[in-house]
């Protein structure tokens, strides 16, 4: 029988998201679906998957990432659900660890993609935001609330792209001295 | 060629493709070389292929019916540059046990 869970994880949020999902799996809840924020859980034996997001570059549908997904099934990862852009995969935990990635540079590039999601909203919101506070400034003063709310959701974005950035500068520095 | 040393992971896949074998073949034949070291992620070995296939230092086998594993193969260009990298990784060896000959382990 399926148990529904509603949680929010923000874009910059991926880590504690499988986190939460292997800890799940560890309760013996497995991840089968997935849509906006709600999550469908099935029995399995305690931890027995475990859990990876990736954010890819194309829709899921998309003959590169379903080229991409098939690579990952072919390694023993098992696809369960699909959101936009974002894949979540689960292999087996007796296969040994699950990562999507082995080296700095690939986990840069994930980042990096993660960010360029972000941001184009951030700042889009931004603009927005300047441009009711002009216009509901000028022909509308009582509704100036709204360019707070832009204000406020250019900011939450702009702090997670901001959370994305420090993992980005950490890996870097790395990679300057590693693999 | 250009002389810069490759990644562990691509150094592993081009020493894995002397005969055709499919992605999961190199992730066991990189773990099994390296004695259970180098665990190559399959996002990683993913697009380490298409950059070397793009390079043309391993070419993608022409697959059989019913087989729908893709499975890679190794080139002429892609040996030569394992054999280069071999003569780097020699050099690194030979100056790091001359100089520290005298260090403490």
């Amino acid at each position: 029988m399926r148990k529904y869970v509603k949680k929010i994880f923000w874009a910059w949020e991926v880590e504690k998201e499988e986190h939460w999902l292997n800890e799940m799996s560890a309760k013996g809840l497995a991840l089968v679906d997935y849509s906006w924020c709600r999550y469908a859980f099935e029995e399995c034996e305690p931890g027995e998957y475990s859990y990876k997001i990736q954010l890819l570059e194309h829709s899921p549908n998309h003959p590169e990432s379903e080229q991409y997904i098939r690579f990952m099934e072919e390694t023993g990862a098992e696809q369960v659900a699909q959101y936009i852009n974002w894949v979540y995969f689960r292999k087996k935990t007796a296969e040994g660890p699950f990562e999507l990635f082995s080296d700095i540079e690939s986990r840069l590039r994930h980042l990096i993609l993660i960010k360029k999601l972000l941001l184009p909203f951030g700042i889009l919101n931004l603009a927005v935001a300047f441009m009711n506070f002009i216009n509901f400034g000028i022909n509308a003063p009582d509704l100036l609330w709204v360019p707070f709310i832009n204000l406020a959701c250019a900011a939450f974005l702009i702090f997670g792209v901001a959370h994305i950035q420090k993992k980005i500068k950490k890996l870097k520095k790395e990679h300057a001295i590693m693999e | 060629m250009e002389n810069i040393a490759l990644t562990e992971a691509v150094f592993y896949i081009l020493l894995s493709l002397e005969k055709p074998l499919h992605g999961y073949g190199i992730m066991q034949n990189a773990e099994k070389l390296s004695s259970g070291r180098v665990r190559l992620a399959a996002g990683t070995l993913y697009g380490a292929i298409n950059t070397l296939l793009e390079k043309h230092w391993i070419a993608a086998v022409p697959g059989e019916s019913g087989d729908r594993k893709k499975e890679y193969v190794i080139t002429e260009l892609g040996k030569t540059a394992v054999l280069a990298e071999l003569d780097r990784l020699r050099e690194l060896v030979k100056n790091g046990e001359e100089l520290t000959g005298g260090w403490n382990k």
